[in-house]
């Protein structure tokens, strides 16, 4: 058995830095790159794009970096795991090959299924799965007919299985972030699926490279002036070890910075109960870490426990709910404020006096109040320029689409000092809400697939 | 969550009419991040010292952090202690506009509501050693 792997992870979203997986192969060594890719609104435009044509439905980005890194990947034999898959990884696996193809290379390629329910969803139905929502308890039979997409989160298991065959890049489709980093410890080390405390080990490292860069650097609030060359910011890197603690690191050379505030910020990111941090694979404790900074952009992480995982997968669906549209306009010194609400006001009776019936419009000034509200207000109670922010939202797409008419109107029908009205009319884009449930795992672990192909 | 941790007793709670205090704003005492779940902010607080811990644990009930937060936190606010990475969590519902992909909210995942919470003036004794 290793004695230590490097997990780097490559991607913190669908849309992170380019280079960013480019730097973890060249830069040092690595025996894992993970790449996250699928935020929750991300299944909904994949499914649109398959919809359109079946051979879609995944990141097409994490093709072309595959192209670029193929020859790293292969020659150091560097193992790949990404949820990029999205809702089609047959297909992006099929991309893979291609590119497999195209530079030469044997290569094992896997590929994780199981998670997409959409064309499931009666059937589920039919048995009792009644996907009622997390948050306010309706049953998911009240959303049927507009839903999007419907996907389970898995957790590291079939990944692993994967890894077992030999897969040496692993696509999935909605995989949690944190199984991605669990799943090569388990595989590495042996870890027992009721090892409880190594799994949370394992989930917490996921956690904290999840998010990119945002563990190396940046978005870090504590002291963010003194972060070295974050031009050239090196990603998240963890050093695992058997026992369960780990190492967050960075390659040397790379900007940014791991210290114990970047680490801690991070930790903290998006958790609620931090007692119970519930993944497929475990619930983690987020009260049991325990950081050292060894300095030189090293940061020790140990004392992690976790306890059971619980008998659901959640679930997670997207449906259509209705349009919205949003429009600028900036106001100048003198009374910037006062012109733009007196703007707003003229444009509230004019949508009123039109008949357009909304379900929010909702005004910020960006400039005095759109990120602090009231606390900003008053810090800053006469800002020499501020930009009015409108945004409507409701179910009737001409009504969206019809205040996006009434904007261009204010620049010479209304308060003087206005500009930035560029791009032409706001147009109206459909909703995509989101709609947290569970499901019991005896209802999925049937379907999951794990397949792996040789090129 | 669980009772105030030990250390509390080291930060001057029940001396303050003997000991004399300042105001400080928490920027000064801590760091902070924050995002969204569903139409709840999460924003995670970290003294900038582990000896500042228990001041920031005193000063931030879940009633003052509701309070600081008046129309822009319009539902309950839970609070969680992480006494081993000097900081405390804080779930603010009702806050993000009804979440990411429906509010209208320019800051639609809460990004900005780390800083926000960090404007909040605490007291602390005077002898404290604030940059």
């Amino acid at each position: 058995m290793k004695q230590m792997i490097r997990i780097a992870a490559g991607q913190g979203f669908w849309g992170d830095l380019l280079t960013a997986p480019i730097d973890q192969v060249t830069k040092g060594p690595i025996d894992y790159l993970v790449m996250d890719y699928l935020a929750e609104v991300t299944m909904s435009i994949m499914q649109k794009q398959k919809l359109k044509d079946p051979k879609l439905g995944y990141a097409k980005d994490l093709v072309a970096t595959i192209d670029a890194i193929m020859p790293q990947l292969v020659g150091k034999g560097i193992r790949l795991i990404t949820n990029g898959g999205g809702v089609n990884p047959e297909s992006c696996r099929d991309a893979i090959v291609e590119v497999a193809r195209r530079h030469g290379v044997s290569v094992k390629i896997g590929i994780v299924t199981g998670d997409n329910i959409l064309d499931d969803l009666d059937a589920l139905s039919a048995q009792g799965a009644e996907l009622r929502n997390m948050e306010n308890g309706e049953p998911g039979s009240s959303i049927r007919d507009r839903v999007l997409s419907a996907n389970v989160y898995l957790g590291a298991a079939p990944i692993v299985e994967a890894l077992r065959q030999g897969a040496q890049i692993i696509v999935t489709g909605r995989t949690t972030d944190t199984g991605l980093c669990l799943a090569p410890m388990i595989h590495e080390f042996g870890w027992s699926m009721d090892d409880w405390d190594r799994l949370a080990a394992g989930t917490i490292a996921g956690h904290i490279i999840e998010c990119g860069a945002q563990s190396s650097g940046g978005n870090y609030m504590e002291d963010w002036r003194s972060v070295p060359d974050m031009a050239n910011i090196g990603f998240p890197i963890i050093e695992a070890t058997p026992g369960g603690e780990f190492v967050v690191t960075k390659h040397a050379g790379t900007g940014g910075r791991v210290s114990r505030g970047t680490v801690a910020e991070q930790c903290l990111y998006e958790i609620g109960n931090p007692n119970e941090y519930i993944t497929p694979d475990v619930i983690a404790d987020f009260t049991t870490i325990h950081l050292e900074d060894e300095g030189n952009d090293r940061v020790r992480v140990h004392g992690i426990t976790g306890r059971p995982n619980t008998p659901f997968y959640k679930v997670s669906m997207s449906y259509a709910d209705g349009y919205s549209a949003f429009a600028t306009l900036t106001y100048a010194w003198p009374d910037a404020i006062d012109k733009a609400r007196a703007a707003d006001a003229i444009l509230r009776a004019r949508l009123q006096k039109l008949g357009l019936h909304f379900e929010e419009v909702l005004t910020e000034f960006v400039g005095y109040n759109a990120c602090h509200g009231p606390l900003s207000e008053a810090a800053n109670p006469d800002p020499q320029e501020v930009m009015m922010r409108v945004g409507v939202r409701g179910p009737d797409f001409k009504a969206v689409e019809r205040f996006g008419k009434e904007i261009a109107p204010l620049i010479l029908t209304g308060p003087p000092n206005v500009t930035g009205f560029a791009g032409g009319r706001p147009r109206p884009s459909e909703v995509v809400a989101y709609w947290p449930a569970l499901i019991e795992k005896s209802r999925i672990d049937s379907r999951i697939r794990v397949e792996v192909t040789e090129v | 969550m669980g009772s105030p941790v030990s250390a509390a007793d080291h930060s001057g709670a029940g001396q303050q009419q003997s000991e004399p205090m300042k105001r400080v704003q928490l920027l000064k005492l801590a760091h902070a991040r924050s995002g969204d779940k569903g139409d709840a902010g999460n924003v995670g607080v970290i003294a900038r010292r582990a000896e500042w811990y228990p001041i920031i644990a005193e000063a931030l009930t879940a009633e003052r952090v509701k309070e600081h937060f008046t129309g822009i936190c319009h539902g309950p606010v839970e609070r969680f202690e992480l006494p081993n990475l000097w900081a405390l969590n804080f779930l603010l519902h009702n806050t993000l506009g009804g979440g990411g992909t429906v509010s209208l909210k320019l800051d639609a995942q809460g990004k900005t509501l780390s800083s926000a919470m960090l404007r909040m003036e605490i007291e602390v004794p005077d002898d404290l050693d604030v940059m």
